[in-house]
């Protein structure tokens, strides 16, 4: 199972153990990560599960949708080139031990 | 009373108090983290009379049905986060009353919990059709559980007639659904466009044009007299004696919020049971949040029927019980997915306000609603930037230039700066 670190927006780190085949959203609101609402539970509707990734990882994560793409442009929190909609993002190896952190909004 | 600090009520409930909540849909379990979150110690019961531990409903019209999405991905929990958070999850078991005067609920299975906060949560129901159109046929479904699109699915999958009605967000979802499985599809609606209560004229307007495009059949401005058929339904009248041939009937004729325990329980109702801003019910020690609660602030009441709302109240309930005094400040938002149409919709808008439309470059578009030349809501169609920029200015209460949002020229990061 791979572990993942959330960052909090207050510095803190919450290390989870994340199960393969969930998304990062999922996994996110199982462990109660503060900061990961997730308003529209995975339809990429609401952007309240707006996290940000190191960038060597993305290219690991697939492609993003035009969707995803759009509403990452104003998500609450300012984009970054590591943002990404946790809802959209499975889990696999390719995140173990990967910080992903929450933005401030 | 609120602010009457002698009140026991008010008191900020510790280690040796009891909260009890009675519905555990998604703002029964949100009220539970957020009293966890708020640093509640004390006992904490979330009671449901599903089968299911809370689980999202907007998947059951949408990629559940669809089969896109697993059952076990419905969960708003994992199993073992309930004992984690010490929340005792009493699945499968109805509040039958409520004795106000000694603080406990009364189970339907005989048993007896004490309270010294209790939460009201106990969402809403599909409206059914009445007996004198349903004559108790098979084959007639409606839509609020997984245990009803258990029942629904296997309707579903003899890929015949599906004859909707009503014309709401969940008739027009199933619709969707099932012209995706190749059924032939017919929507009956009584007013004269489908979204008639719940969205604009324009947006309306534009989803039934996809619909249409897509071989759905609209009836519209039209009701169902009688359903036809021996013991299964055959087929529907129209009021107009136009005759519809159905295998499988889907009544999507609204939601009713679910009342009955609190109206014996003495509580006023009021299309809802009715909370003052902060959440509290006319009982002190009862409070209300999600479908069933109908807020009364400053613009008048308030109920919605919208995850987003049944998150956002509860977390207001919680923080209010742990002590915040905060009155509840709604940010309406709603989505919808019909076959490729992405809809987001952000405020409320009212028939009579001015509308702006902006044509984006690409295939979606959004409109601009004004009251009074304020601006008061937004819908995006296939138009993520532009919802999301009309529900940020929403929540600043600025209002954009109309002239502006329909200059597709100008774009929506100077769009976002408006005052
Ligand atoms: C098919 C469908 C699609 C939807 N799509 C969307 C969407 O796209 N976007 C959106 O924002 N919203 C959508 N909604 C609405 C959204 O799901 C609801 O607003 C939300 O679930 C409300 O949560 P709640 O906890 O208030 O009520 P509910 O989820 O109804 O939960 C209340 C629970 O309390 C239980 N209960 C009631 N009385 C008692 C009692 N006496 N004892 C014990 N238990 C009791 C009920 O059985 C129920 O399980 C949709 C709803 C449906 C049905
Ligand atoms: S959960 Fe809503 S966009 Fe990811």
């Amino acid at each position: 199972m791979p572990k993942i670190r959330f960052l909090l927006t207050d510095g803190a780190e919450l290390a989870v153990e994340a199960q393969s085949g969930r998304t990062l959203m999922e996994t996110a609101l199982e462990n109660s990560v503060p900061g990961i609402i997730a308003e529209c539970n995975g339809s990429a509707a609401c952007a309240t599960c707006h996290v940000v990734l190191p960038e060597n990882i993305m290219s690991a994560l697939g492609p993003i949708s035009e969707h995803e793409n759009d509403m990452l442009d104003f998500a609450e929190a300012p984009r970054e080139p590591g943002s990404r909609l946790s809802c959209q993002i499975k889990v696999s190896d390719a995140l173990d031990n990967v910080s992903v952190r929450i933005p401030a909004a | 009373m609120l602010h009457d600090v002698d009140h026991p009520a008010t008191a900020i409930p510790g280690n040796e108090s009891s909260i009890v909540i009675v519905g555990a849909g998604q703002a029964g379990l949100s009220t539970a983290e957020k009293l966890r979150a708020n640093g509640f110690v004390g006992s904490l019961t979330l009671i449901g009379d599903e089968a299911d531990a809370p689980y999202q409903r907007p998947p059951l019209s949408k990629a559940y049905l669809l089969g896109e999405l697993e059952r076990d991905r419905l969960k708003l929990k994992a199993e073992d986060w309930y004992a984690k958070n010490r929340i005792a999850l009493r699945l499968g078991t109805r509040v039958a009353s409520i004795d106000r005067g000694r603080r406990r609920v009364c189970l339907a299975d005989g048993g007896m919990l004490a309270y010294d906060r209790l939460v009201l949560a106990t969402g809403a129901t599909a409206r059914k059709l009445p007996q004198a159109i349903s004559r108790g046929l098979a084959g007639i479904f409606t839509i609020r559980t997984l245990a009803d699109i258990d029942a629904l699915r296997p309707a579903l999958e003899t890929r015949g007639k599906l004859l909707v009605i009503g014309g709401g967000y969940i008739g027009l979802e199933i619709a969707a659904v099932a012209r995706g499985l190749g059924m032939t599809v017919d929507v009956v609606e009584a007013t004269d466009r489908p979204l008639a209560r719940v969205a604009s004229a324009e947006t309306a307007r534009a989803v039934e044009d996809l619909h249409r495009s897509r071989g759905v059949t609209f009836h519209l401005g039209r009701a169902v007299s009688e359903l036809l058929g021996a013991d299964r339904v055959t087929g529907a009248r129209l009021g107009d004696g136009t005759i519809i041939a159905a295998d499988v009937v889907v009544a999507g004729i609204g939601g009713m919020p679910q009342t009955t325990l609190a109206a014996e329980a003495g509580f006023a109702i009021d299309n809802g049971i009715a909370a003052d801003a902060y959440g509290r019910t006319g009982d002190p020690f009862i409070w209300a949040a999600g479908d069933c609660a109908n807020f009364s602030l400053p613009g008048g009441a308030l109920r919605m029927e919208s995850v987003g709302n049944a998150i956002d109240s509860a977390d207001l309930v919680a923080r209010n019980i742990m002590g915040a005094r905060q009155p509840y400040k709604p940010k309406p938002w709603f989505w919808s997915d019909q076959f490729d149409l992405k809809l987001q919709i952000a405020g409320l808008s009212r028939p009579g306000d001015t509308v702006v439309v902006r044509q984006g470059a690409g295939p979606g578009r959004s409109h601009w609603y004004y009251r009074q030349g304020q601006f008061v809501a937004v819908d995006g169609l296939n138009a993520p930037r532009d919802y999301l920029v009309g529900k940020r200015l929403l929540a600043v209460s600025a209002s954009p230039d109309p002239a502006q949002v329909a200059d597709p020229v100008l774009t929506l990061e100077a769009l976002a700066s408006s005052k």
